[in-house]
């Protein structure tokens, strides 16, 4: 058995001696660099440019604007096409927009022979803008004088959308009598996925094929995206995705690459390099979106949940990106974790305003909804003065849950016993009474919050994915995966995979990191946490069928058929166990055989219709400080549900970033900008991702039962991790101090003016 | 690449105050860990830099016979802390600057740099301040030494002129004898960071360890500028430091400094801050005093 | 306008030409192709191009080239031995898998080199302030932590051998 064992990284030795290749790494010499021109306003429209000045600055090579680029709107989420037009991605903006609807909105590009003059030169271009009022906010967006973003939805709204579960109703809820109910506005703002490598793609021209190194989590969608914008067939682009520094779902959108691509076109071909620099990443890419929300809860006296309203607001920012699939996702969260006896309802709108563009990112919405619903559980059990432990063993789903709507089953379920794991880890029952009603101005709490998490995308979008294996003459074996490796480790699982479904060994396996779109099977790409799941399907299946063909050779090599035999480390075996040859010796045999070569290959495609539920829980222990309004974090301990574990090492490593992302949402990350929607702390300085001082020990512990619907019992990791964390934190500050904090991050300010305001700080001197 | 016209390299601080003389465009660049971030944010595009980057007559500490300590301002944060001179007389300003960013930046910027800069928020400045330190800058046309309170002029502005060179930080004995100090920094994160507020106390005790003889207290981002604060500072001397001073000195404290609001923090809670760090900052000096309250 | 600055690459004593406003980094990957050197902020907030000059930890990104003249600077590349072994951090990284994304890697590594060198034991919470200029988005530090710890135990355990 190799899955299930702990293997070193396959990448670990390239990224260890600095060889690991990125795109930075890999562009041509004698790139031209092109400087995106960014509009000075979040809300406006291009009338026209003076380029003079722009123009006399030596080594520019071309100056490109919202004038010259191809009159086509293309969609940039990185989701399957549709074949069903109703069900396609919002086409809402150009490559380069006259139309300006973010604050550092595209509007021209200079290409220059280096960087400097570039940049000198995009600092000469004087554009003529006719500036509107930014919208900030959802609220604004919606008023019925606000300016239309986009002339196709003249109310800003992206999308609306609601559902009922339950044979009840919220008013029913309420008047039932001995009853308690609460309600609130939450709030969550945008934050930025700071992958530690730039946005960064080059493009130049081999004959008439536009080929785009980037970095990126999807390159078939990059493929067919740019055809899509520059008006061309998708074959006419080839993407190649390297080694890339993270992603986190920022690069689960088609940032620059479409743009990239055009501008080689209008330099004969020349390579051009587009790498933005960490401020426009921070400001001018994707967030994960803010949130309003009001929601209500009602339950009776001993805990039992009648019923929940949700209302939920997402800021879209400019452009649509993945739309509102995110907002729903987040809703959805709410039916997926507790049992509303009576009734959940449920209203959601995606809203465009003038805040950048808010896509995917690590969790896709469920961060969002997590917070919100633990916040309100918390806020119940603190009502019912019930431990939220009990109230959410009482109330969350059971096994074999099916959502109602959408069908997605609990094909596996261990929630109950990763509450149970995390409960003894933390020492839950004795801390939350040692921390009951504490004074003094230092004070500690411990809090939890629970979720649920999808294992793939499922009936939503299309579900696909491919392999390819090659047996060599040595008896190892090539493995492409169309799915992508971005730090996660999706190459160390899918080589333990191929090992065990054909029987070698690992370190007969050689697996091709790098995705080349003329080259590669198809895949989506790296998202939805999908991949070990749906992918790892299609490497199981493609190394059954490689070990079929082994066997089958293997078995003509003998004068005999191939049932009864197996391979078992890359030695053949007959059905009385004994050795017939090596896989090697049929790889030798096959390849120059006088009589019988055959090239002993494999392709399988997994259409996927298959999902399943991953669960986790997230157990803090904080003290805060109340004068300084400070939480430091003592304890964080995840427990996940995430079915047969494939590396356990690895997936312990990958819960270690997803909580660190989880803790910076809950303590100190938030984009902030100015009325004028201008990001005011788009860099790494002012936007405060944690640092390892600022990080506790991280524990991570797994309950692992095998998901039937899985290619090995596995279900949803690479997201889940960061989930829970900042309700959990949150939960602990309310256990700490009695004080419900309905907003993040949790900064020492807003704790600051809570305190105040609870008596906890004593008179407000100085306001 | 930065978009930078000339580097001058200079040879000694005589070289550097030609340098600066002969072209009226150029600007000193030490660590390069501000400087050259305002030079790619295009806010000093196409500038010319003077450098003294490890100039040796600029750089390191020593004692004079009198027993000041003298600070080369060219040496580097992670030096300062590092400094034999400075961990026996003034281990508080070695672990003021131990705070400054990351250990990559304390290893490139330099005590100077993070003075000349001018920013309120200088981890530096505060212990400078409290420390009485004189700076002595020198031109073309002289020398002329000042004291580190009136350093700071406003935001990002100092009484430096283009074409002064800030050759040395002195710190005279009676300043640093027989006081415990302490800084504190405080920021969003634990790294990486620019304070929030910053607070640096000095305190000498009297031989009971108990009654103060002599407070200092300064912070950095209470105002415009790294400020002292006399009129707390005043209420201390010869009374037993406790509970009951330390609320009168950080209320002091707080009447007396002008913090600003600003995206990164209120001027309420920066006021907050400032009551609270001189309670916690004063009360570590004194222990560092060798106090026992 | 081009200077010609000499210095120790990697052990190796080298001539290159650079502008005046370059940076290392720059330098360092465009003229000498030592692509370890990774560009992440390029104002000194993350880490990634953390190279050691005269054995520091100093971010390339806002270290101007000329003022590298006559020091001695060591990338990851350097580490590389003829026998194709590792170094003991190396090794680390990849036993405690301390590497996920691996772009923080090459910056973490020399700065963990900086902490074995100095022969001198500490606390985790003393490793997490001497790695603190790092950002890291993937591993939340932890393994990395155990990595330089698993180091620094077995660079003492040899140097205690011998």
């Amino acid at each position: 058995m190799t899955v299930g064992q702990s293997i070193p990284r396959v990448d670990a030795h390239a990224k260890v001696t600095g060889t690991a290749q990125y795109v930075g790494d890999l562009e041509p010499h004698d790139a031209y660099f092109a400087k995106i021109v960014r509009a000075p306003v979040a809300n406006g429209l291009v009338r026209g440019f003076d380029l003079t000045a722009a123009q006399a600055v030596p080594n520019v090579v071309r100056i490109l604007t919202c004038f010259d680029v191809p009159d086509i709107q293309f969609p940039t989420a990185g989701h399957p096409w549709s074949l069903d037009p109703g069900h396609q991605d919002i086409s809402d903006r150009k490559l380069l927009n006259q139309r300006i609807r973010v604050w550092g909105d595209e509007i021209a590009v200079v290409i220059a022979r280096d960087r400097v003059s570039a940049e000198r030169a995009a600092r000469l271009v004087v554009p003529d803008i006719e500036a509107y009022p930014a919208i900030s906010t959802p609220q604004e967006a919606m008023q019925p004088d606000a300016i239309p973003l986009h002339e196709e939805r003249p109310n800003n709204i992206v999308a609306r959308t609601e559902f009922h579960v339950g044979d009840g109703s919220f008013a029913q809820a309420v008047d039932t009598p001995n009853t308690v109910m609460v309600s609130g506005h939450y709030h969550v703002p945008a934050v930025q996925h700071c992958h530690m490598e730039l946005v960064h793609s080059v493009a130049y021209m081999e004959g008439d094929k536009i080929v785009v190194i980037s970095s990126t989590q999807i390159p078939h969608i990059v493929r067919r995206v740019c055809g899509q914008a520059l008006g061309i067939p998708w074959s006419k682009v080839r993407v190649i995705k390297p080694y890339i520094g993270g992603g986190f779902g920022n690069k689960q959108d088609v940032l620059v690459e479409p743009l990239t691509a055009w501008l080689t076109t209008q330099v004969g071909g020349h390579a051009v390099k587009v790498e933005l620099t960490r401020e426009e990443v921070l400001g001018c890419t994707r967030t994960r979106h803010a949130f309003d929300w009001d929601v209500q809860a009602v339950a009776t006296a001993d805990g039992t949940l009648l019923a929940r309203t949700y209302r939920g607001f997402a800021n879209q920012g400019g452009y649509a990106s993945h739309g509102h699939a995110i907002a729903a996702n987040a809703s959805n969260v709410f039916k997926q974790c507790y049992r509303d006896r009576l009734s959940l309802d449920s209203e959601s709108f995606t809203v465009y305003t003038n805040r950048p563009t808010a896509g995917a990112m690590r969790g896709y919405g469920i961060p969002q909804g997590c917070f919100v619903m633990e916040a309100l559980t918390d806020d119940l059990a603190y009502a019912l003065h019930m431990d939220p432990l009990e109230f959410r063993l009482k109330n969350c789903v059971e096994a074999g849950y099916v959502d109602p709507h959408n069908g997605i089953t609990m094909h596996s379920y261990g929630l109950d016993q990763a509450i149970a794991k995390g409960r003894a880890a933390i020492d839950w029952d004795r801390k939350r009474a040692a921390y009951q009603d504490q004074t003094g101005p230092v004070r500690r709490g411990v809090g939890m919050a629970i979720f649920t998490y999808k294992s793939n995308v499922h009936p939503f979008s299309l579900e696909t994915a491919s392999c390819r294996m090659v047996l060599h003459e040595d008896g190892r074996v090539s493995v492409q995966m169309g799915a992508t490796e971005i730090g996660q480790g999706a190459d160390t699982v899918f080589t333990q995979m191929a090992a065990e479904s054909i029987g070698l060994p690992v370190s007969h396996i050689d697996i091709q990191s790098t995705q080349d779109t003329d080259i590669t099977p198809f895949d989506t790409g790296a998202y939805g946490s999908r991949q070990t799941y749906v992918c790892g399907t299609a490497c199981k299946l493609t190394g059954q069928s490689l070990r079929a063909k082994i066997l089958e050779y293997a078995a003509s090599m003998h004068a005999r058929g191939a049932e009864g035999l197996t391979i078992r480390d890359g030695i053949i075996y007959d059905e009385a166990d004994q050795q017939l040859c090596t896989v090697a010796e049929v790889g030798m045999e096959s390849s120059y055989s006088r009589t019988h070569s055959l090239h002993i290959t494999a392709e399988e495609t997994y259409h996927c219709e298959q999902n399943s539920f991953a669960t986790g829980v997230c157990f803090a222990e904080i003290e805060v400080d109340i004068p300084l309004g400070q939480i430091h974090v003592l304890r964080l301990v995840n427990v996940h549900d995430s079915g047969k574990i494939i590396n356990p090492k690895l997936a312990e490593a990958q819960c270690h970033g997803g909580m660190s992302m989880g803790l910076g949402y809950a303590l100190s990350e938030e984009l902030l900008f100015d009325d004028a929607c201008r990001p005011l702390n788009a860099n790494l300085l002012d936007y405060k991702i944690p640092t390892a001082m600022d990080t506790p020990d991280l524990e991570v512990h797994f309950v692992e039962i095998e998901d039937p619907t899985a290619p090995y019992g596995n279900k949803a990791l690479g997201e889940p991790p960061t989930i829970p964390v900042a309700a959990a934190v949150r939960n602990a500050l309310l256990h700490a101090t009695g004080i419900s904090v309905n907003s993040l991050p949790l900064t020492p300010q807003k704790l600051i003016e809570h305190f105040r305001e609870a008596g906890l700080l004593g008179g407000n001197r100085h306001v | 690449m930065f978009d930078i016209k000339r580097v001058y390299r200079a040879a000694s601080v005589a070289d550097a105050l030609r340098a600066l003389q002969e072209d009226p465009e150029s600007v000193l660049i030490a660590g390069g860990t501000d400087v050259l971030i305002r030079v790619r944010e295009g806010k000093m595009a196409g500038a010319s830099l003077v450098s003294i980057h490890e100039l040796p007559e600029l750089t390191g500490v020593h004692k004079e016979t009198d027993g000041t300590i003298v600070i080369g301002p060219c040496t580097p944060f992670a030096a300062i802390t590092a400094n034999e001179i400075i961990q026996t007389h003034i281990p508080a300003l070695g672990a003021a600057v131990d705070q400054v960013g990351g250990p990559q930046t304390r290893e490139a910027g330099t005590i100077g740099g993070n003075l000349c800069n001018g920013a309120t928020s200088a981890d530096s400045a505060p212990m400078i301040l409290a420390l009485d330190a004189e700076l002595v800058l020198q031109s073309a046309a002289g020398t002329r030494i000042v004291p580190g309170t009136e350093f700071h002029t406003g935001p990002g502005r100092t009484v430096r002129r283009r074409d002064e060179i800030l050759t040395e930080i002195r710190i005279r004995p009676e300043n640093y004898q027989g006081f415990g100090g302490q800084y504190t920094k405080y920021g969003k994160r634990a790294a990486m960071e620019i304070a929030t507020l910053g607070c640096a106390a000095l305190v000498r005790l009297e031989a009971d360890t108990k009654t103060i003889a002599d407070l200092r207290l300064a912070y950095g981002v209470a105002a415009p500028t790294p400020i002292r604060c006399p009129e707390a500072e005043a209420l201390a001397a010869g009374r037993v430091l406790d509970d009951a001073l330390l609320d009168e000195i950080a209320q002091t404290a707080a009447a007396h400094a002008a913090p600003r609001s600003s995206w990164r923090a209120s001027r309420e809670f920066r006021l907050q801050l400032i009551e609270e760090l001189a309670r916690r900052t004063i009360r570590a000096a004194a222990e560092q005093a060798g106090g026992g309250c | 306008m081009l200077q010609i600055i000499e210095l120790t690459v990697n052990g190796q004593p080298t001539s290159v030409a650079v502008e005046e406003g370059e940076a290392l980094l720059d330098t360092l990957r465009e003229r000498l192709g030592l692509t370890s050197v990774k560009r992440g902020c390029e104002v000194g907030e993350c880490g990634a191009c953390t190279v050691l000059i005269d054995g520091k930890a100093v971010d390339s990104c806002i270290y101007l080239s000329v003022w590298a003249a006559g020091k001695s600077i060591l990338t990851v590349e350097g580490l590389r031995k003829n026998d194709g072994t590792l170094t003991t951090i190396q090794q680390a990284f990849i036993d405690q898998c301390a590497v996920q994304c691996g772009f923080c890697t090459p910056g973490l590594i020399l700065s963990a080199l900086e902490i074995v060198m100095s022969g001198k034991s500490y606390t985790r919470d003393e490793l997490k302030k001497r790695i603190s200029g790092h950002l890291c988005r993937c591993t939340g530090y932890e393994n990395i932590l155990n990595a330089v710890e698993q180091a620094v135990r077995e660079t003492q355990k040899q140097a205690h051998a011998k």
